[in-house]
C-alpha cells in the first residue's frame, strides 16, 4: 500500500550518518521519515566505543557547531575522557571519549524520537522508488511504500554485507543482523562504480576473566572535558579507567600458525582494508621485526563486564582467536564473548557524487557514511549532517550548501571523496588538512554556527549560547587591545614576576601574548582582570598567538581560490594536451576535476602540467567558472 | 610584398616592394603552410640584408599592410598552443633566445638536462622523509613510538638548511646567468664612458647601439664580463634642470638608477677633489629613493692624465665623507686599461657574480620558492629547538614542502599518510 502521508525527506539507516541526516534535515524544517531495520539499534556502535580521537574529534565539534547529535550523546555517554596531544598545538589537540554503548544509544534514540518533524519507522527497505530520473520514495520489505522528494541512503556495511572468521563466511551486515540484499541488488542496477571494502573488529572479551592487576592504568583526564559547547562535566556518567596490556612474541607465534587459515593470506576477501587500522594478523606479517604490540583494553560499559581489546582486529578462525587472546598478558584466562570478524560490503565510487552528496545518477538521492567509502563514526555522521542539510534544501529549492577545506573538516572529507574517491576504507586524520592551523577544535563553533544558523539548521537554543561566546571573546580581546604596558611601572614588575619576561621598552599587551612563553592568564593574572573561563581566555591566546600563521595561509588560500575560478570544461580532451605524462591523462580523463584548483590535488599533478591544463583550459573554450565553483569563488 | 606565389617550404629569391610599389629590399622568401610550421599556422619568413634602416622599412612595408609586431613569445606561445611543443620545449625555446652568453647556454643545457630539478628533488623527498616523522607524531599519538626522536629530525633538518643554502648559491648565480644585471651608468659626455665599455667588455665586444628617440634618451650597451651579461644604461645626468625634455630625460635617469643593480658614477679624475664634483653622487643619493652606498662604485677616470696609483682608493683617501655610507671608490684609466682589471672584479664582486662553479641556470620564480622553502626551514628549526607546538614546526615543513612542490611537482596528503603507513606499524 501508499503510505498516506507523503514526506520531503526519507533517511535510510538509523546509524550515525542517518540519525544526523535526519535530525539535520528535521531540524531545518522538512518533514522528515527515519527508516530503520531496528529501532533497538538507533545509534548503535558497531565497532569500538568511542567517540572522537585524532581528526576525527574535529569532525564531532564541527558536527556540533551545526546543532548535530554525536557531540552531546558522547557528553552523556562518555565514561572515559582523553585530550590527546596536548602539549603539541591547539589544532592537533583531540578529545576522545570511550562511551557507554547502551548510554549511547540511548542518548541518540533520545535525541531523534524528540526531534520536532522527525518520524521513525521500522521496517527494511528492499527498493527504490524511480521516476524518470529521479528518486520518488522507498519500497520496504512489506510492499509499503512511502514517497519523499528526496532520499538519504545510509546503509553502513549492510549493502551486500559478507562476514568472515576464519575461512567461513556468512551474510550479514552487522554480528547479528542480516544484510540488505534486495536493496544491493537494486542499486547494483543503476550505472554506479561500485567497490568492495573490508574491515574489521577484535572478539570481545568478558571482564570477568581479566586480571587488570598485570595491566598498565589509563586513566581519564581530570577535569574531563566536554565534546559539545553545551555541554557540561556534571552530564557525565561515572568515569572509569582504560588499561593497556601487549602481544608477545608467544602470540605472533599463534597468528603465524594460524595463517594458512586466515581469509586475508588465503585470497578469499577481495576488499581492501583499511592501512592504518590493519588486523593483528597484518601487523605481524607486515612488520614482522615488532615483538610487541600495543593492546588497548577499554570497557564497552558501565553496567556490563565486556571489553573491547583495541588492536587485537582479526578474522582469524575462532580456536586461533581464543588461543592469541589467552597469550596476552592479562587475558591468560580470558572468555571471548564475540568473536572477531572481518566483514566485506559494497561502497559507491563516493566520486559519482556531488558536493551535496546528491548522487549524479539519481536527481533527489543521497549517500552518506560507510556506503561512500569511509570508515568512523565520525566521518559518517559528518556526511549524514551535510546530506541532511542537503535533503532539505533541495526539497525546499534551495542551492546545495558545503563547507570548504579551509573551513571545515567536514569539508576536506567532501573534497577528498568527491575529487579524489578512495581504495580503502577513508579515514580522517589532521594531515590531510592543508589548513590544520585553523580548522580547530577550538574554534568549530565559530568557523560554523553562523553559516549553521543561516542555514536554519542551528536552533535559537545553541545560537544564543554561542553568541555570549562571541561576545565575551571579543571583548576581552578589546580590553586588552588597549592596554600599553611601560617598563620600569608596577604592573611591568608583575608581569615579569609571572611571566618571566623583561621589558625594555613600552610594550602592548597583545604583542607580548604573541610571544611563546607568556600565558593568558597570567597577564590576566598580572594585570588585576577577572579570571575568565577557559574557552573564552584560550581563544584569544590562539588567536593572537597563530595570527602570523593564518595570515600567511589566508594568502595560500587566496591563491587555491583564484584556480577555483578557473573551470575546467566537462568535455576536456586531456589526451590532447601534449607534454601531460599519460598517468596524469589518465587521472585527469577519470576524475575530471571541475576546476583548476581540484586538478592541483591530484597526486603526482606538477607545476608544468597545471600550466598547460590552465592554458588549454582557456584554448578549449573553458576558463569561465562553472557555477557550482563560481558561487565558491 | 614579393608579388610572387611561393612555393611552399622552398627558398624563393626575391625584391621586396613596399606598398608603393617601391624596392625595399632584396632577399629570400619562405613560406610554410599550417601545420607543418614551427607555430602549427601558416607562417611566412623574409630574409632581409640586414642593417636597421633597412630593415625598419622592411618591417613598415609589411605593417602597412596589416600585419603587427609579434609580443615577446608569442611564435613560441602559438607553438605552445597549438600542440606543435611541450611546455619544457617551450621553455628551452626561451632560454635559449635569452642566454646572451656562452656560459648562461651551458647553464640552460645543464638545467634542461634535469641537474637542478634533480637536485630540487632530493631536498624535497628529504623534506617528505621528515613529515613522515612530525605529522606520524601527531596523528598517532597512542603509538609507542617517540617520532620526533627517531626521526632525529632536528639533526636532519639542519642538514636539509645547509643543502638549501648551498643550491640556493649556485642557483642566484643561474639568474645572473641568465638574466644579467643592469649597471647605470652615470657622468658627464666628456668623462670617457665609451672607452670605458670597450674595455670593460675585454676580448668580447661591446655592442653599442643607440635606440631612436629624444637626444635625452638613454644609451644602453650590452657587454659580457666573463660569462656575465651586463646591460649597461647611460643615463644622461641627474642635475634638476629647467628644460622640460631634460626634466624628463633625468627622471627617467633616476628610475633607471633606482632599478639598477649597481650604479658606476664616472668622473673625471683631475676634477674628483673639487667641491662640485661631489654635488653628482650626494645628488644621487638625494634623488635616488632607496639606493644603498653597496649598489655604488664611484670611478675616478684618466689617472693616465693626473699619475695618480690606479685601483680601489683607501678609504681615509675617499670623498664624499659627508655621505653617511660613502661609496667605494676606483680609480682607472679608460685609455691605457689601468685599473680596469680591478674595476671588473669589483662588479662582479658586488652582485654577488663568481664564474666560477656555476651550476644552474634557473628562473626567478625558482629563486624565490628556493628562498620561501629555506625561509620555512629555518623557522622550523627554530620553533624545534624552542620546543614550540609541534603542530607549528609541521607548517613550517609543510610550507617548505609546498614551496619546493612549485619546482618538482607536490605531494599529496594522501601519499604522505601512505609512506607514514609503509614506514611504522601504526593502528590499534
Amino acid at each position: 500500500m501508499d503510505y498516506p502521508q507523503t514526506f520531503d525527506v526519507i533517511v535510510i539507516g538509523a546509524g550515525h550518518a542517518g540519525c544526523e541526516a535526519a535530525a539535520a534535515a528535521a531540524r531545518m524544517g522538512a518533514e522528515t521519515l527515519l527508516l530503520t531495520q531496528s529501532i533497538e539499534t538507533i545509534g548503535q556502535m558497531s565497532c569500538n566505543p568511542a567517540i572522537g580521537g585524532i581528526g576525527k574529534s574535529h569532525l564531532v565539534r564541527e558536527i556540533d557547531a551545526l546543532d548535530g547529535i554525536m557531540a552531546r550523546a558522547a557528553d552523556l555517554a562518555g565514561i572515559h575522557f582523553r585530550v590527546l596531544n596536548a602539549s603539541k598545538g591547539p589544532a592537533v589537540r583531540a578529545t576522545r571519549a570511550q562511551a557507554d554503548r547502551a548510554l549511547y544509544r540511548q542518548a541518540v534514540r533520545g535525541m531523534v524520537e524528540q526531534q520536532p518533524h522527525l518520524s521513525v519507522f521500522q521496517q527494511a527497505v528492499v527498493d527504490l522508488l524511480v521516476e524518470g530520473d529521479r528518486v520518488a520514495g522507498v519500497q520496504t520489505q512489506m510492499g509499503l511504500k512511502f514517497r519523499a522528494r528526496a532520499i538519504v541512503l545510509t546503509t553502513g556495511t549492510f549493502l551486500g554485507g559478507l562476514i568472515h572468521i576464519g575461512l567461513e563466511q556468512h551474510q550479514g551486515g552487522r554480528a547479528g543482523d542480516p544484510p540488505s540484499n534486495a536493496l544491493a541488488e537494486r542499486l547494483r542496477a543503476l550505472p554506479f562504480r561500485v567497490g568492495r571494502l573490508k574491515t574489521g573488529t577484535p572478539p570481545r572479551i568478558d571482564g570477568r576473566s581479566v586480571d587488570f592487576s598485570v595491566m598498565e592504568v589509563q586513566p581519564g583526564d581530570e577535569p574531563t572535558p566536554c565534546l559539545s559547547l553545551l555541554g557540561d562535566p556534571a552530564e557525565h556518567p561515572r568515569q572509569v579507567p582504560c588499561h593497556i596490556t601487549s602481544t608477545n612474541e608467544q602470540t605472533h607465534e599463534i597468528i603465524r600458525g594460524g595463517l594458512d587459515r586466515s581469509p586475508l593470506y588465503s585470497g578469499v576477501i577481495e576488499g581492501a582494508g583499511p592501512r592504518y587500522c590493519p588486523s593483528i594478523e597484518d601487523k605481524v606479517v607486515r612488520f614482522a621485526e615488532r615483538n610487541r604490540h600495543q593492546v588497548f583494553v577499554e570497557p564497552e560499559g558501565l553496567d556490563t563486564p565486556e571489553l573491547y581489546p583495541n588492536g587485537i582486529s582479526t578474522s582469524l578462525p575462532f580456536d586461533i582467536q581464543l588461543a592469541l587472546v589467552r597469550s596476552i598478558r592479562g587475558f591468560e584466562r580470558a572468555h571471548i564473548t564475540r568473536p572477531g570478524y572481518a566483514i566485506e560490503y559494497d561502497y559507491f565510487d563516493p566520486r559519482d557524487l556531488q558536493y551535496s552528496l546528491e548522487t549524479r545518477v539519481l536527481e533527489g538521492l543521497f549517500f552518506a557514511g560507510q556506503i561512500n567509502g569511509t570508515t568512523g563514526y565520525e566521518e559518517a555522521a559528518a556526511q549524514g549532517l551535510l546530506a541532511g542539510i542537503n535533503a532539505a534544501r533541495k526539497v525546499a529549492g534551495q542551492s546545495p550548501w558545503w563547507p570548504e577545506r579551509d573551513q571545515a573538516y567536514i569539508g576536506v572529507l567532501v573534497d577528498d571523496l568527491v575529487t579524489l574517491g578512495t581504495n580503502e576504507p577513508y579515514r580522517m586524520f589532521t594531515s590531510r588538512a592543508e589548513y590544520r592551523l585553523r580548522l580547530r577544535e577550538d574554534n568549530a563553533d565559530l568557523r560554523l554556527t553562523a553559516v549553521g544558523r543561516q542555514l536554519g539548521v542551528v536552533g535559537s537554543g545553541r545560537a544564543s549560547v554561542f553568541a555570549d561566546k562571541v561576545a565575551a571573546v571579543g571583548a576581552l580581546r578589546d580590553q586588552l587591545a588597549g592596554i600599553i604596558v611601560q617598563p620600569g611601572t608596577d604592573l611591568a614588575a608583575r608581569i615579569t614576576a609571572l611571566t618571566g619576561e623583561q621589558l625594555a621598552r613600552d610594550v602592548a599587551v597583545l604583542a607580548l601574548l604573541k610571544r611563546p612563553n607568556v600565558a593568558i592568564d597570567r597577564l590576566i593574572e598580572a594585570l588585576g582582570m577577572a579570571k575568565q573561563p577557559q574557552i573564552i581566555a584560550e581563544q584569544v591566546e590562539i588567536e593572537v598567538k597563530y595570527e602570523g600563521y593564518i595570515k600567511r595561509q589566508d594568502e595560500e588560500i587566496a591563491r587555491v581560490r583564484r584556480h577555483a575560478t578557473i573551470a575546467m570544461p566537462v568535455d576536456f580532451n586531456y589526451n590532447a594536451v601534449d607534454g601531460l605524462s599519460n598517468e596524469l591523462r589518465q587521472k585527469l580523463s577519470e576524475i575530471r576535476p571541475e576546476s583548476l584548483a581540484r586538478a592541483a590535488r591530484i597526486p603526482g599533478m606538477t607545476p608544468a602540467a597545471l600550466s598547460l591544463l590552465l592554458v588549454h583550459a582557456r584554448k578549449q573554450g573553458g576558463g569561465e567558472a562553472r557555477p557550482e565553483v563560481a558561487r565558491r569563488a | 610584398m614579393t608579388g610572387k606565389v611561393l612555393a611552399p617550404r622552398h627558398a624563393t629569391y626575391t625584391r621586396f616592394i613596399d606598398a608603393g610599389g617601391e624596392s625595399v629590399d632584396a632577399g629570400i622568401a619562405l613560406y610554410f603552410p599550417g601545420p607543418r610550421s614551427f607555430t602549427g599556422e601558416d607562417v611566412v619568413e623574409l630574409q632581409g640584408h640586414g642593417g636597421p634602416v633597412v630593415m625598419q622599412m622592411l618591417l613598415d612595408a609589411v605593417l602597412v599592410r596589416g600585419a603587427r609586431l609579434a609580443r615577446p613569445g608569442e611564435f613560441t606561445e602559438r607553438a605552445f598552443l597549438n600542440g606543435k611543443l611541450d611546455l619544457a620545449q617551450a621553455e628551452a625555446v626561451a632560454d635559449l633566445i635569452s642566454s646572451a652568453s656562452a656560459a648562461a647556454a651551458r647553464g640552460a643545457m645543464r638545467s634542461l638536462e634535469g641537474a637542478f630539478s634533480a637536485v630540487v628533488h632530493r631536498i624535497d623527498q628529504d623534506i617528505l622523509g621528515l613529515r613522515i616523522f612530525v605529522e606520524a607524531a601527531m596523528d598517532f599519538p597512542d603509538e609507542a613510538v617517540e617520532f620526533l626522536e627517531e626521526g632525529q629530525v632536528h639533526a636532519r633538518l639542519t642538514e636539509i638548511a645547509e643543502q638549501l643554502r648551498r643550491l640556493l648559491a649556485e642557483t642566484r648565480q643561474g639568474v645572473l646567468l641568465r638574466d644579467g644585471i643592469v649597471v647605470a651608468l652615470v657622468g658627464a659626455p666628456n668623462v670617457g664612458k665609451s672607452s670605458l665599455l670597450n674595455h670593460l667588455a675585454g676580448q668580447e665586444r661591446a655592442i653599442v647601439s643607440d635606440i631612436p628617440g629624444t637626444t635625452r634618451d638613454l644609451i644602453m650597451a650590452d657587454l659580457i664580463i666573463d660569462g656575465l651579461p651586463i646591460q649597461v644604461v647611460d643615463t644622461a645626468g641627474l642635475r634638476e634642470s629647467a628644460d622640460p625634455i631634460e626634466q624628463e630625460g633625468v627622471r627617467r635617469a633616476r628610475e633607471q638608477a633606482g632599478k639598477a643593480d649597481l650604479v658606476l658614477v664616472l668622473e673625471d679624475d683631475r676634477s674628483a677633489g673639487n667641491p662640485e664634483a661631489s654635488e653628482l653622487l650626494a645628488t644621487l643619493f638625494a634623488s635616488v629613493p632607496g639606493i644603498e652606498a653597496r649598489r655604488v662604485l664611484r670611478v675616478l677616470n684618466k689617472v693616465d692624465l693626473t699619475g695618480h696609483q690606479p685601483g680601489v682608493v683607501p678609504a681615509a683617501q675617499r670623498l664624499a665623507a659627508d655621505l653617511p655610507a660613502p661609496p667605494l671608490e676606483i680609480r682607472i684609466s679608460a685609455r691605457t686599461g689601468a685599473g680596469v682589471t680591478t674595476l671588473r672584479e669589483l662588479i662582479k664582486d658586488r652582485v654577488g657574480y663568481a664564474a666560477e662553479g656555476t651550476t644552474f641556470t634557473a628562473r626567478r620564480r625558482h629563486l624565490d620558492a628556493l628562498h620561501t622553502g629555506l625561509a620555512a626551514v629555518v623557522a622550523g628549526l627554530e620553533l624545534l629547538r624552542t620546543a614550540a607546538p609541534a603542530e607549528l614546526a609541521a607548517e613550517e615543513l609543510r610550507a617548505a614542502h609546498l614551496a619546493l612542490g612549485q619546482i618538482v611537482g607536490t605531494v599529496s596528503a594522501d601519499e604522505l599518510l601512505g609512506e607514514i603507513f609503509s614506514a611504522f606499524c601504526i593502528g590499534k
